[in-house]
């Protein structure tokens, strides 16, 4: 398959990151480090066009994300909007600013799900990760109003070295709190996470104590109570994620400017990426040379290109290679077979180890927050 | 019993797809015309039964074991936890 043949799919996953303003301050953000040098945010009128457009082409499946998708005011039109267009509506949220009259209007503009995010499982270290008093307290009651309005509610806990040792208060508090589903996402590396990931890393014996109690409690669950998904992180495999499905065929991202990525982290590569305020999403998705430049396999490095499983995995992770080898052509380090495989194994091998660097919370210029160490 | 769709699923026609879907928080499984058939059967009052002689109404020239695969299909659709007993 060369790249001119490569079949364009349809970007079923619309992600709209509607805003990187967030009242919270999380280490392991996915957002890009440098979002100071973000422009302005593009207007009500012009998502609404994102959305129809992108459903037109077919796209289904719309998270509203970030930074906190609550701090925009016009969340509530554009969750109509998607709704009227047939979008499965998902609201992808750290609860805060969710209160009891915005969960009723967004039920009534006809969301489908909320994702709520927790950083641990009790006050302190929720607050601490999040760097935001009150918190817990604050996602405990979103959790309740969710289930009061009778939305499928998906509990999101980012593990890393900091809360990997409370997966058993994690998943008793995600039956108490009667999710459908909960996500014990490892966290990945990228964004913010990148940065501190000497502080984040678990190591694999606490990974192996983490995944053994998750399995043991879900063999004891007999069909009751959520349904626990537990991801590994990309450290601890020997061959990479199908990133993205294959870049530019399933999923697009919108940022809060209007640049369109195929996939959240991508900005960080060195390629231009267009705006929805120069083309329409139809001809970004179809002809633009950023979505192109990675479609079919011709672009593929050895030992990618010879590989029987490069229809698998597709070599991986572009920002991946890039953020650890320097070049985004190269074949994802997580792979065993990658040459750069040993600076993955060297990561793991300092997981766990007392660090120097400081840990950098998420925070944006304007933000004027007393920062904490821990 | 009769039988209702989880609210967690929602079944709907997408034309990209050419045929009909089941969305859930973020994901999506696509339905055979068959599968797709018998769930819009599903409406919180009709029994198994009720959806095997509406759906022999609907195709009175469906193979014998049309029945059968009706069986089938609705309890691995139960499994899934798409459908539930009301």
């Amino acid at each position: 398959m060369s790249s001119e043949s490569a079949q364009i799919g349809t970007p079923f996953w619309l992600l709209a990151e509607l805003t990187y303003q967030c009242p919270l301050h999380c280490p392991y953000c996915s957002n890009p480090v440098n979002m100071d040098a973000e422009n302005a945010e593009i207007d009500t009128q012009q998502w609404l066009k994102v959305l129809s457009d992108a459903r037109e082409m077919g796209a289904v499946q719309l998270g509203f994300s970030g930074g906190e998708p609550l701090m925009r005011k016009d969340l509530e039109t554009l969750v109509k909007h998607a709704s009227e267009l047939g979008f499965y509506t998902n609201l992808i949220t750290s609860g805060i600013g969710l209160t009891e009259k915005r969960i009723k209007a967004l039920k009534e503009a006809g969301l489908d799900h909320v994702q709520l995010s927790f950083q641990a499982a009790n006050a302190e270290e929720n607050d601490l990760i999040g760097n935001k008093r009150h918190s817990f307290e604050q996602k405990q009651k979103v959790a309740r109003l969710i289930k009061k309005y009778d939305y499928p509610m998906v509990l999101n806990f980012c593990i890393t070295a900091q809360n990997i040792a409370q997966m058993p208060d994690v998943m008793d508090l995600s039956c108490e709190l009667q999710a459908d589903f909960v996500e014990l996402a490892t966290v990945q590396y990228y964004g913010w996470a990148y940065e501190n990931r000497e502080h984040l890393l678990p190591t694999k014996q606490q990974l192996t104590t983490a995944e053994t109690y998750v399995n043991q409690f879900r063999d004891g669950q007999e069909g009751q109570g959520p349904k626990f998904i537990f991801v590994t992180p990309d450290y601890y495999e020997v061959r990479p994620k199908a990133c993205m499905n294959g870049w530019g065929t399933t999923f697009l991202t919108v940022t809060p400017d209007g640049t369109c990525l195929p996939c959240h982290s991508a900005k960080i590569l060195p390629l231009t990426f267009p705006n929805v305020k120069e083309q329409s999403v139809q001809d970004i998705w179809h002809n633009d040379f950023s979505f192109n430049h990675f479609r079919g396999d011709d672009w593929m490095p050895s030992p990618c290109k010879d590989c029987d499983e490069k229809h698998i995995d597709f070599g991986g992770c572009r920002c991946q290679a890039f953020m650890l080898t320097g070049d985004m052509y190269k074949t994802d380090p997580v792979c065993s077979k990658s040459p750069d495989h040993h600076l993955i194994q060297s990561a793991i091998a300092n997981a766990g180890e007392s660090t120097d660097k400081p840990l950098r919370y998420r925070v944006l210029k304007k933000d004027k927050i007393p920062v904490k160490t821990v | 019993m009769s039988l209702k769709m989880n609210p967690l699923y929602r079944l709907q026609y997408e034309k990209a797809q050419n045929g009909h879907v089941l969305l859930f928080p973020e994901g999506m499984v696509k339905l055979s015309e068959s599968a797709a058939e018998i769930l819009l059967q599903v409406d919180g009052e009709r029994t198994e039964t009720d959806i095997k002689s509406a759906l022999r109404d609907k195709f009175p020239d469906a193979p014998e074991d049309m029945e059968q695969d009706i069986d089938e299909f609705l309890s691995h659709a139960k499994e899934k936890n798409w459908v539930l007993d009301e």
